[in-house]
């Protein structure tokens, strides 16, 4: 065999090794995208439609004796009186057949909390008080389930024959409507699902982000620049550097413990609000954000600091002029990853109390709050399927805000890049 | 033949390695003695007075006792093979080599008769004495008048932008570049050509108005016609500067300087004028590197 004939052998043996080397890289990209599918299509399956509410539109008569209500700008008398009544006489009035012996099946229909929106419109008006007015309140939930999951096995309808038979009903001519679900995006949490909201948990996750990247960034970027620039090589800075890429791979729920145990049983501080949950996330993203920064400090060429240090540059203004700048997109992008994983934490803030049921919108960061993926948790583990769509729907929230995150991650290191 | 599991047997026949014939020659130590310099190493008017000077790098020893004068606004050339300690003697001039934790220098090292390795010398006040120019053009990723302007700024040179600005056009004019520059001095000065780059990167070092300039290698990265124009430029300089240049090419060397060092293992064997070296080099290393037996 001549030295060519062997070449080609192994040519060809090359080739199809190369062949299958690329078929496997292929089939690892396409495995992943096709979990990216399914994971994608099941949250969207799920939650889309926990972004529609379902509402009746009635005719209301606000009759002052039936509400046992005589001067509506009367707090007292407005705390007495009695709003469910108009509402299910005008709900009645929309359905045929309905007589007084079924006013509890007609009740059922009607969200437990509409009452309540009766009576703050009352209250801010008190002129509509006898008059007759196009009202729209919420549904109940089961009403909201059956519009939207009507013949879904997986959904349990809990409204009876008759019930169903009226819902159609209103349906058709008009009063039992769907429209985008603003309460989502206007409330905090509730026990009733179509009153229950993920304002208060976006709220809580912005204070407790605000919090993190304060606290965080100023202190990596610190300890990056002095670990990178100035601390001496000996075996006390070789034991840090070990003991922070440690950090990085600790388990998350152990800083929830270290805040439990050190921020509010130590220190005193109270539970449940975005300052601790801030402080914890502050703690798990600092390593991600100096081993980050530490890399994009030894990528400034040193060709420039060269330069930087022969102009008679002292220390402090070769890092100041020259390489910070030059360091400050990777390290940009090193904080929003970091503050991306810490936005999608969920451990250790149970830890620090931020599981708790919060209904009102947090408004400091003192305040009570939860956060997004902890409000996912506390609903997707509840039994009621009402909270399971809403839960998918605040994933869906979560992830646009990560992938925004991510995005602006990419945009800015393209932005600030610079080429030398 | 076997096409499912082709293996090779035999081991392909490789033709006999045959050593390439070394001409017999005394190893290059036992002709260079300790300390010991060739030719005229010092100068009545010294810039830099050098003595004595040893450079480790943790404990192999890269400059081994040398000892030489600079003098004032002269160009001299430090020549010799790779490796043999030319740029670690230079970075000593301004303490390039502090950065280096491993890095120490013995020996007398004065500027002006003041130590330079003084303890109490501040090292910034020594580099806007001694500016320095690098192998590879590094200018910052700034605009070419911040470029300029930069070792001004962090000496305090200009009070004012008239006078920033007027150090700025001097230094170009002087770098040869002003022209080509002058209606784009915002424009980032690392989309300028190799050539304009390292003139630029001399533009900078001039802008503090060092009394030494040290280069180190500065065409090695250029084309011949960008080279042209930095040797006319470090010709031209060398009127108000003292110009140190570590130099791989023979023929700049004697282009440039007026007197030339020749750099072997780490001792300096030969010093003397430029004329003298390429023509009638006293020792037998140097002969040998300059008619390319080695290097």
């Amino acid at each position: 065999m001549t030295q060519a004939e062997i070449v080609r052998q192994s040519l060809k043996r090359r080739y199809r090794k190369e062949r299958r080397f690329r078929a496997y890289g292929i089939a690892a990209i396409a495995i992943a995208l096709a979990a990216l599918v399914i994971l994608f299509t099941d949250i969207v399956g799920k939650g889309h439609t926990a972004f529609i509410k379902t509402t009746l539109t009635m005719e209301v008569t606000l009759d002052g004796e039936m509400m046992y209500l005589d001067d509506a700008s009367d707090p007292r008398q407005l705390k007495n009186a009695d709003f469910v009544e108009p509402l299910i006489q005008a709900l009645m009035r929309e359905i045929p057949g309905a007589t007084e012996s079924n006013r509890a099946q007609v009740r059922d229909l009607i969200n437990p909390y509409a009452s309540n929106q009766l009576r703050d419109a009352l209250k801010d008006n008190p002129d509509l008080l006898g008059t007759t007015q196009t009202m729209t309140f919420l549904s109940h939930t089961n009403v909201d389930v059956y519009v939207k999951h009507a013949g879904d096995d997986a959904y349990s309808i809990k409204l009876n024959e008759q019930q169903r038979q009226w819902v159609d009903h209103l349906v058709e001519s008009g009063v039992v409507q769907n429209s985008f679900n603003d309460v989502l995006f206007s409330r905090g949490d509730s026990r009733d699902p179509s009153r229950a909201g993920i304002l208060g948990a976006i709220v809580g996750s912005l204070l407790t982000m605000i919090v993190t990247l304060l606290l965080s960034f100023p202190i990596g970027v610190a300890a990056a620049i002095y670990l990178e620039e100035f601390a001496p090589q000996n075996r006390l800075t070789d034991f840090i550097e070990v003991n922070i890429n440690n950090l990085a791979a600790v388990p998350s729920i152990i800083f929830g413990l270290l805040g439990l145990a050190v921020f509010i049983n130590l220190f005193g501080m109270p539970r449940s609000v975005p300052v601790v949950g801030g402080l914890v996330l502050t703690l798990m993203t600092l390593p991600t954000i100096i081993i980050s920064s530490r890399a994009a400090i030894k990528s400034v060429p040193p060709s420039i600091r060269e330069a930087a240090e022969g102009m008679g540059a002292s220390k402090m203004q070769v890092v100041l002029h020259h390489v910070l700048p030059l360091a400050m997109p990777g390290m940009l992008t090193g904080s929003i990853i970091g503050m991306a994983q810490a936005l999608g934490e969920t451990a250790p803030l149970l830890l620090i109390g931020m599981v708790a049921f919060i209904v009102d919108v947090p408004d400091g960061f003192l305040d009570s709050a939860t956060v997004l993926p902890v409000q996912v948790f506390l609903w997707a583990g509840s039994p009621e399927l009402a909270f399971i769509e809403r839960a998918s729907a605040a994933i869906m929230v979560l992830l646009t805000f990560l992938i925004s995150m991510n995005a602006l991650a990419i945009f800015m290191r393209k932005r600030l890049e610079r080429r030398w | 033949m076997n096409t499912l599991n082709t293996t090779v047997n035999k081991e392909a026949t490789m033709p006999e390695e045959t050593p390439i014939p070394v001409p017999e020659e005394k190893p290059a130590e036992t002709l260079i003695e300790e300390g010991k310099t060739v030719g005229s190493p010092f100068s009545d008017d010294p810039k830099f007075k050098l003595r004595d000077v040893e450079v480790f790098y943790g404990d192999s020893p890269a400059i081994k006792k040398i000892s030489l004068d600079i003098a004032r606004n002269e160009v001299i050339a430090f020549i010799g093979p790779s490796g043999c300690g030319k740029s670690t003697f230079l970075r000593c001039l301004n303490r390039m080599n502090d950065s280096i934790d491993i890095c120490r220098v013995k020996g007398e090292l004065l500027l002006d008769d003041e130590n330079i390795y003084d303890n109490k010398r501040d090292v910034v006040e020594l580099r806007a004495r001694v500016g320095m120019v690098f192998q590879k053009p590094n200018p910052f990723p700034k605009s070419i008048y911040e470029n300029v302007a930069y070792g001004p700024r962090i000496h305090g040179l200009a009070n004012r932008k008239s006078d920033l600005d007027d150090i700025v056009e001097n230094s170009l004019r002087k770098a040869g570049l002003w022209n080509e520059v002058k209606d784009r001095l915002d424009a980032t000065a690392t989309g300028m050509s190799g050539g304009q780059q390292q003139r630029l990167c001399i533009a900078r070092a001039i802008a503090v108005s060092p009394e030494v300039i040290l280069m180190d290698e500065p065409c090695s990265a250029l084309d011949p016609i960008a080279t042209a124009k930095v040797e006319e430029l470090i010709a031209e300089m060398s009127e108000s500067y003292t110009i140190v240049i570590v130099t791989h090419s023979m023929q700049q060397a004697a282009r440039v300087s007026h007197r030339t060092a020749y750099f072997h293992l780490g001792h300096l064997v030969e010093v003397n004028d430029t004329n003298t070296v390429f023509t009638a080099p006293e020792h037998e290393l140097t002969e040998s590197y300059i008619t390319g037996r080695f290097g």
